[in-house]
């Protein structure tokens, strides 16, 4: 017996098309032996050594790595810090106004804060004598600044929800209130602290527009490059980079799935 | 660690003493001159209804909250500048607060851990605990792979394993199934006595409180209405909200005219005898206006008239509750006042009033209480 054709399917199938199917031809052409992206010549794997042998690519991908993941530990940092000042100090004086400044960047365009950066940046030189030179130190502030905003918001609305008694209950038994927020209020956040991690690390590894007004001579991270590569004339290069990185996010994707689901078995299993 | 030192009581003698104090939250007055004595060893329940400051005090004992004036005395120490974690002081929380990211055994532990106990002792106090709640089998579990009731095994263990001088439960059995709350009650105050420990508990189940507690305290509006026994409570309320509190009441309302040394007598709209009660009443205010009380277990029901002028009045039975064990009989009066008297079902097949049949109730002389309104 055949099954009617349903409305929800056609959708969801029509929903993954439109989704992935950009990602798919990427991977296809990225085995184009080709120099010309848009012309298919046949399979080939060239382009991956070439992708190993070119240098500046693969500098600039080390960099970017590098400035995310230090961004988002900072940005995590003072997301905690502010998330706390947020949600457990009560009502002080300035409270509203450091919750709206901190959601700013939230809502900002990215052009203007990297105007505004630069801005300060120069300014700060011209005054200070420092930072001398604007390079990965100077994105690094900027891409911390606007991760501090999201993971402000992931910490701080995982923060609100958490009962206070967990904090409470460890302070009864003796932790002073700090030793209390160390050893139970992180670890009971810590999937929100990952996920806030990851959101800054996404994002800084993501940011062109920001990065190009703050970065210097010498300090090209891996989206500027590409966007100027591009500009050029799409290398087949890059569409191997981008199956990479498409790969390696799968097998993230993946692995985290796999070891919930077994987190969840093995509770499942215990409970019965 | 703290160990459970003997009592140096005071001239009264008192273990714990609570000495007006008066909390406010911006305008509402959350507690409001709040003095009591608590022995050692007692079980004592804190009863109110919603919003009657109950927890606060409990939280101020705890030293979450810290009073607007007065004192606590724990032990001749004054605890109220106290830090929370500085107090000789446990508490069980209303969910529990099991820490989800360690293990019962873990939990248990935390406290210990605090004290920088050797690791040896702790791992020991950590068995003694686990066998007092009877959760060996579950030491290496996670909180959420427990059922509600060993959840509060647990969260019981971990404030007792300090030893503390006293002992906070915030609606121990709030978070539990009706069923489930009955065994508990007893299994925890078990526990507490074999442990010795002094409890503060509050609640807003009356049940609950005179299940397991030995004094009770009823809190209206953050004042403290009557404290005593469970009995003292039930069977002398010192006011109408304190008799309406606890348990069920038929109440007259009507004003003394006879006020004799050793009886006094009602008169009420409500009922077409007059109340008599056996003893003096004491009226030294000018105001005559009482309210006469009387539970419907001391009440009987008859189908023949009962001798004398004073106490009884008839009605038709209007709706029975049968509950296995007695009946809770609804009798609706002339002008439709319904009165509630219970009938304990020891005969299988008696032959009792039904439906719209005429009856007669009636109570003894020293039944009734008189209270202002
Ligand atoms: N943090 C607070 N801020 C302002 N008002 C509060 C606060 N905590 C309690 N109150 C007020 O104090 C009063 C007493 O509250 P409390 O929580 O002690 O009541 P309770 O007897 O425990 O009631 P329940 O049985 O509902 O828990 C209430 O009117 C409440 O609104
Ligand atoms: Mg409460």
């Amino acid at each position: 017996m055949k099954q009617p054709i349903r409305f929800s399917s056609v959708m969801f199938w029509f929903g993954m098309a439109f989704l992935y199917l950009p990602m798919l031809s990427l991977v296809i052409y990225s085995f184009n032996s080709s120099r010309l992206v848009t012309v298919w010549a046949g399979w080939s794997t060239k382009w991956y050594g070439e992708l190993f042998r070119d240098e500046g690519l693969m500098a600039a991908v080390w960099r970017s790595l590098e400035v995310a993941f230090w961004s988002a530990n900072t940005a995590v940092c003072l997301g905690v810090l502010a998330s706390v000042a947020l949600t457990r100090f009560g009502r002080f004086r300035g409270r509203s106004m450091l919750h709206s400044l901190v959601a700013a960047p939230l809502v900002m365009p990215d052009v203007i804060i990297g105007l505004s950066l630069l801005l300060m940046f120069v300014s700060m030189t011209d005054v200070l004598g420092w930072p001398q030179e604007r390079g990965l130190f100077t994105i690094w502030i900027a891409h911390a600044t606007f991760g501090t905003a999201y993971a402000t918001v992931v910490i701080s609305s995982r923060l609100k929800e958490l009962d206070r008694s967990f904090v409470e209950a460890a302070m009864d038994l003796g932790a002073a209130p700090v030793k209390a927020f160390v050893q139970i209020t992180l670890p009971i956040i810590m999937p929100a602290l990952v996920s806030a991690w990851l959101l800054a690390f996404t994002l800084s590894l993501d940011d062109v527009v920001i990065a190009s007004f703050v970065s210097g001579p010498g300090a090209t991270t891996l989206p500027i490059e590409v966007f100027s590569s591009v500009r050029l004339g799409v290398s087949p290069k890059i569409n191997a980079l981008a199956t990479l990185i498409i790969l390696i996010v799968s097998l993230v994707t993946l692995v985290a799935w796999w070891l919930s689901r077994r987190k969840l078995k093995r509770d499942k299993l215990v409970r019965s | 660690m703290i160990e459970p030192s003997l009592s140096r009581d005071g001239v009264d003698g008192h273990f714990l003493q609570i000495r007006s104090i008066v909390k406010t939250y911006d305008d509402v007055v959350a507690v409001n001159d709040v003095s009591l004595d608590i022995a050692k060893g007692d079980i004592f329940a804190l009863l109110g209804a919603s919003g009657s400051g109950k927890s606060t005090l409990l939280r101020m004992l705890a030293g979450f909250e810290t009073p607007n004036s007065g004192k606590i005395i724990l032990d001749g120490e004054d605890i109220v500048s106290l830090a929370p974690y500085r107090r000789p002081i446990n508490m069980m929380f209303q969910s529990y607060a099991l820490f989800p990211h360690m293990t019962v055994e873990q939990n248990i532990a935390y406290g210990l851990k605090q004290d920088r106990m050797p690791k040896a002792m702790i791992a020991d106090k950590v068995v003694q605990m686990l066998r007092l709640v009877h959760m060996e089998k579950y030491a290496k579990r996670k909180p959420e792979q427990l059922s509600g009731g060993q959840r509060q095994r647990v969260a019981l263990a971990r404030s007792l394993a300090k030893s503390p001088k006293l002992l906070l439960l915030d609606e121990p059995m709030g978070a539990l199934d009706k069923k489930l709350r009955n065994r508990m009650q007893l299994e925890v105050v078990d526990i507490i006595e074999s442990v010795g420990v002094t409890c503060v508990m509050v609640t807003h189940d009356q049940e609950e409180a005179m299940t397991m507690a030995n004094r009770i305290a009823i809190m209206e509006e953050g004042s403290i209405v009557q404290s005593g026994t469970p009995r003292d409570i039930y069977e002398a309320p010192n006011s109408l909200q304190a008799a309406e509190f606890i348990g069920s009441m038929n109440l007259f309302r009507g004003a003394i005219t006879v006020d004799a040394q050793d009886h006094a007598v009602i008169d009420s709209d409500e009922i077409n005898n007059q109340l008599y009660v056996s003893y003096g009443v004491t009226t030294a205010i000018e105001d005559k206006h009482v309210v006469f009380a009387v539970r419907p277990e001391k009440t009987l029901i008859s189908r023949d008239q009962p001798q004398g002028e004073y106490n009884w009045c008839r009605g038709v039975v209007h709706d029975i509750a049968y509950l296995g064990g007695h009946s809770v009989y609804h009798i609706r009066l002339n002008n439709g006042k319904i009165l509630y008297s219970f009938m304990v079902n020891s005969d299988r097949f008696a032959d009792q009033p039904t439906w719209e049949e005429q009856v007669y109730v009636y109570w003894s002389d020293d039944s009734g209480l008189v209270l202002r309104p």
